[in-house]
């Protein structure tokens, strides 16, 4: 054990002492995560929107005075009939409608409370996600200003309902997407470098006629990335919940577990890659072209499965990042429970023990 | 028991073969060299004895303990320095000395008594990562490394490659005081003048052990009457020589060329007058003493 | 070459800093045309930077240098011209054959097709390796490439010569052909200027001299300075001199 301990310790001194490596243990996932989650849009600008208003009262047409005059809205149209608001959308020109329900003034100061309800196109999801928290944001400043003469305050209630992408793909997709990119780079590229760096360095030779077993060898210089490649995964989905609102609705501890479960099984790749490269640019380049590369393209990250020509289908089937990608959506968005996902865990666990056991069995005891 | 027993061991890698069916004891408590050039063998020699490769055929023991099938044991009671000093470049002093100490189980403070004359003489740099060390304070690093688990066996392959002259005399020094501590030590070395260090070396070329000997008895076996001859021009002095019937061997040796008969006596002036009239003027022709390189020159023509 | 026609290398007070470390610290020496001349240190002593102010590669700090009669500060090209450079770290390419090798060299000094052809026969007749000019350097036994890769260093006919550690580890039969090259070319008026920190290679050559610490602490024949420091070999000498 105290053998093991210190083979760790001296694993955390070789990260803690190299610069690059700690920029792209830390440096990488977070500017993953902000450049896919801004990148994509962050500001909105006269926003060509519909305004259905069934109850044309002085109140609605305040709200709407407002929302038009905020500058990230422009009215493009005004509907008349409910009967409208799908052509509307189909155009593809207006990508928000809002609709004040009928007898909005009455039922605000009779039931002290009314609806705005935004429709929204969702198609670009990311788009609509901000259109809709704009509205509603300006909806309830206008409501904050306006008080009954008992002091009550008015509630207007905003009902955003999403249109043509119930799920919400694409927003809540980096965040999985990049969290599967991240780790698999993390772990499996810089277990195969670190533990190629040893072969090259002639290192290895002084370990392996050491009396430590290789099963030891492997774990010691395992051990630090599992931990490091957590607390990165902890990061990027504290980011993700921070920072762009991604949704947790699943238990936290599955989440994890499934999270770990992936750690372990990019590790294993990664172990496997360093027994059948000699040098640490080897390693470096089957990473790359063996694992980053495919996760990024057909895990389902950037290009949806369903897509693509059925050989890159039938690829995809063996890219560990598209189960990964559906268990972290599944429990994040739909709060799916350990019931509805086994059959990926299982896939994820199943190539654990497979690379694992190629690499042990890989792994030489000499030099040949 | 002898600590090491080679017995008809040979290695080949796809068409070279690096070893050819060698066999070797080195007695406990010997300062044993392995001399040759690059290419020798030395290193396979040396990573078959630490069971870092299996030999294709023959048989190699440690302590009694076989090279293939008792390699665990092997492992715990040997010190290996390998070519490269194999040192963490971006550890510190300290702590590569201290990562070797823990994966022997070991600590520095068990052992410390083995390695203190050593490491007093790098422990003043001990915070210092140990790229920015010196070559022979890594190769001091490396030895103290090597020792740290109390080896019985010591293997060290060309420790003193690539070192300076002041550093190589030290490690030298190093190793014979070691030898004190009853530990066998195992070094190679491409340097011939090293071999006077030893108490048995042996001369290996192309893969085959020429000689195997006290460097004592190596130079006493030389088989012929050494010259030295010298004069200011020496590339005409070799042409020249090579001219004069009847020498064995022609080769230059410094700021000399050094010169064995075919027969026992020669004439020394003789060869004088030859040079001279080849416009040598200022020739001097001396008996010299054979040196470990000159035996292992005459062992090469041998072989051939 | 007026000026130091004797002299195929004249150093006066070269200095050379890095910020404020000081590499090499006022040398001065000169080395004769025809001259095999040993420049000694430990790894770090400032060899190799001198060694580079030499070749062109690098520019002094301050003082008065000439290689070939050009000046480094302003000349490096035809310093680089009149110089051939061989290594034993660096010196052929291995997926090449050697006739590819020597070609490739030929060209970088912009030597004519046929001055090639004629330069590689020659070279490889002397050596007596013809027979293996088609093979790959990969196959060839060190031995051989280290004299191979002085013969390509010598190919463009350069007036000096630097070799930097050329013998270490290979046989000593080998070292000597090696040497009796070196001793040859240096016959033909080529000067021969060798870094090394093997003592042993030191012995052949006709002057040395040894830098310890930047500074050179010992100039002379190998003779001399055995004699001086009353010792039988110069690693003695050296060690005497950098204890």
């Amino acid at each position: 054990m105290k053998r093991f301990v210190g083979f760790v310790r001296k694993e955390f001194i070789h990260i803690f002492r190299d610069r690059r490596t700690l920029l792209i243990l830390f440096g990488m996932p977070v500017a993953q995560i902000l450049i896919f989650g801004y990148v994509v849009t962050n500001e909105i600008k006269e926003a060509r929107i519909a305004i259905y208003d069934q109850s044309k009262d002085a109140v609605t047409r305040e709200i709407t005075d407002k929302i038009l005059s905020s500058g990230y809205f422009r009215l493009a149209k005004r509907i008349e009939d409910e009967s409208q608001i799908e052509e509307t959308f189909q155009k593809g020109e207006i990508k928000e409608i809002i609709v004040f329900e009928p007898h909005f003034d009455e039922k605000l100061s009779q039931e002290k409370s009314a609806q705005v309800q935004i429709l929204l196109d969702a198609t670009d999801a990311n788009m609509a996600n901000l259109l809709q928290s704009y509205t509603a944001g300006i909806i309830s400043d206008y409501s904050k200003n306006i008080r009954f003469d008992n002091g009550q305050m008015p509630v207007i209630q905003t009902r955003p309902r999403m249109l043509f992408n119930n799920e919400l793909k694409g927003v809540y997709m980096f965040v999985p997407g990049t969290m599967a990119l991240i780790l698999m780079l993390v772990t499996a590229m810089m277990t195969s470098i670190s533990i190629t760096r040893e072969k090259e360095m002639g290192t290895m030779e002084v370990l392996l006629v050491s009396p430590l077993k290789s099963i030891q060898i492997i774990a010691g210089k395992v051990m630090p990335y599992v931990s490091l490649a957590f607390l990165n995964g902890v990061v990027i989905l504290a980011l993700g919940y921070f920072v762009f609102d991604m949704p947790v609705h699943g238990n936290i501890i599955l989440l994890l577990s499934e999270t770990l479960l992936y750690i372990v099984m990019a590790l294993s790749l990664g172990i496997f890659i360093s027994t059948v490269s000699p040098t640490q640019q080897v390693a470096m380049f089957v990473s790359m072209f063996a694992l980053l590369l495919p996760t990024m393209l057909l895990s389902g990250f950037i290009f949806p499965i369903e897509n693509m020509p059925w050989p890159l289908q039938w690829l995809s089937t063996i890219i560990p990042a598209r189960y990964f990608i559906v268990l972290i959506k599944n429990i994040m968005i739909k709060g799916t429970g350990l019931l509805f996902i086994w059959k990926e865990t299982l896939i994820l666990l199943l190539m654990t023990v497979i690379f694992i056991g190629l690499s042990i069995r890989n792994f030489k005891i000499r030099l040949e | 028991m002898p600590a090491v027993t080679v017995d008809q061991l040979r290695k080949s890698y796809q068409d070279t073969v690096a070893l050819k069916k060698e066999s070797f004891r080195v007695e406990p408590g010997e300062l044993f060299g392995v001399i040759g050039p690059d290419g020798a063998g030395k290193t396979t020699l040396f990573r078959i004895l630490t069971t870092l490769l299996v030999p294709d055929q023959g048989q190699a023991r440690v302590e009694g303990f076989d090279v293939v099938k008792d390699y665990r044991q092997i492992r715990h009671i040997t010190g290996y320095m390998p070519g490269e000093f194999s040192l963490y470049m971006d550890l510190t002093v300290a702590e590569n000395l201290r990562f070797f100490a823990t994966i022997f189980d070991t600590t520095i403070e068990e052992n410390y008594h083995l390695i203190r004359d050593i490491y007093q003489q790098i422990e003043p740099f001990k915070h210092r990562l140990a790229r920015n060390l010196s070559g022979g304070m890594k190769q001091k690093l490396a030895l103290s490394c090597a020792l740290i688990h109390k080896p019985r066996v010591l293997i060290l392959d060309e420790p003193t490659t690539g070192v300076d002259a002041v550093s190589r005399k030290e490690f030298w020094e190093m190793l014979i005081q070691l030898k004190k501590q009853d530990i066998t030590i195992l070094v190679s070395t491409p340097y011939m003048d090293e071999a006077g260090l030893c108490d048995r070396v042996a001369l290996i070329q192309q893969g085959s052990i020429m000689k195997i000997d006290s460097p004592a008895r190596i130079l006493e076996d030389f088989p012929r009457k050494l010259w030295a001859a010298r004069s200011n021009q020496p590339y005409k002095l070799l042409q020249d020589l090579r001219e004069y019937i009847d020498l064995a061997s022609v080769y230059p040796f410094g700021d000399s060329i050094h010169i064995t008969h075919k027969r026992d006596e020669m004439d020394k002036q003789q060869l004088e007058d030859f040079l001279q009239q080849r416009g040598h003027p200022d020739i001097e022709v001396a008996p010299a003493r054979p040196t470990i390189e000159d035996c292992f020159m005459d062992l090469m023509n041998q072989g051939t | 070459m007026n000026r130091q026609s004797q002299y195929m290398i004249t150093v006066k007070d070269m200095v050379k800093k890095f910020g404020q470390f000081t590499a090499n610290d006022h040398l001065t020496f000169n080395v004769k045309r025809g001259e095999i001349f040993g420049f000694l240190g430990a790894n770090g002593a400032g060899k190799t930077t001198a060694m580079r102010i030499l070749c062109g590669l690098s520019s002094p700090t301050s003082g008065e240098i000439y290689v070939a009669g050009y000046n480094v500060y302003r000349e490096t090209e035809k310093i680089k011209r009149s110089i051939g450079y061989m290594s034993q770290k660096f010196s052929l390419y291995e997926d090449l054959t050697v006739k590819e090798n020597f070609r490739f060299y030929g060209g970088i000094y912009g030597l004519k097709r046929r001055k090639i052809r004629e330069r590689t026969g020659y070279l490889l007749d002397k050596l007596n390796f013809s027979h293996a000019m088609n093979q790959k350097i990969s196959d060839i036994p060190l031995g051989w490439k280290q004299k191979l890769a002085f013969s390509i260093a010598i190919m463009h006919e350069p007036r000096i010569v630097f070799l930097d550690e050329p013998t270490s580890g290979v046989d000593p039969i080998t070292r000597r052909q090696f040497w009796e090259m070196i001793y040859e070319t240096a016959s033909q008026e080529v000067t021969v200027f060798v870094t090394t920190h093997y003592m042993d290679e030191a012995e052949y050559c006709s002057r040395v001299s040894i830098m310890d610490r930047g500074k050179i602490k010992a100039l002379d024949t190998p003779a001399n300075l055995k004699q001086t420091y009353r010792v039988a070999n110069m690693n003695e000498v050296f060690v005497q001199i950098a204890r």
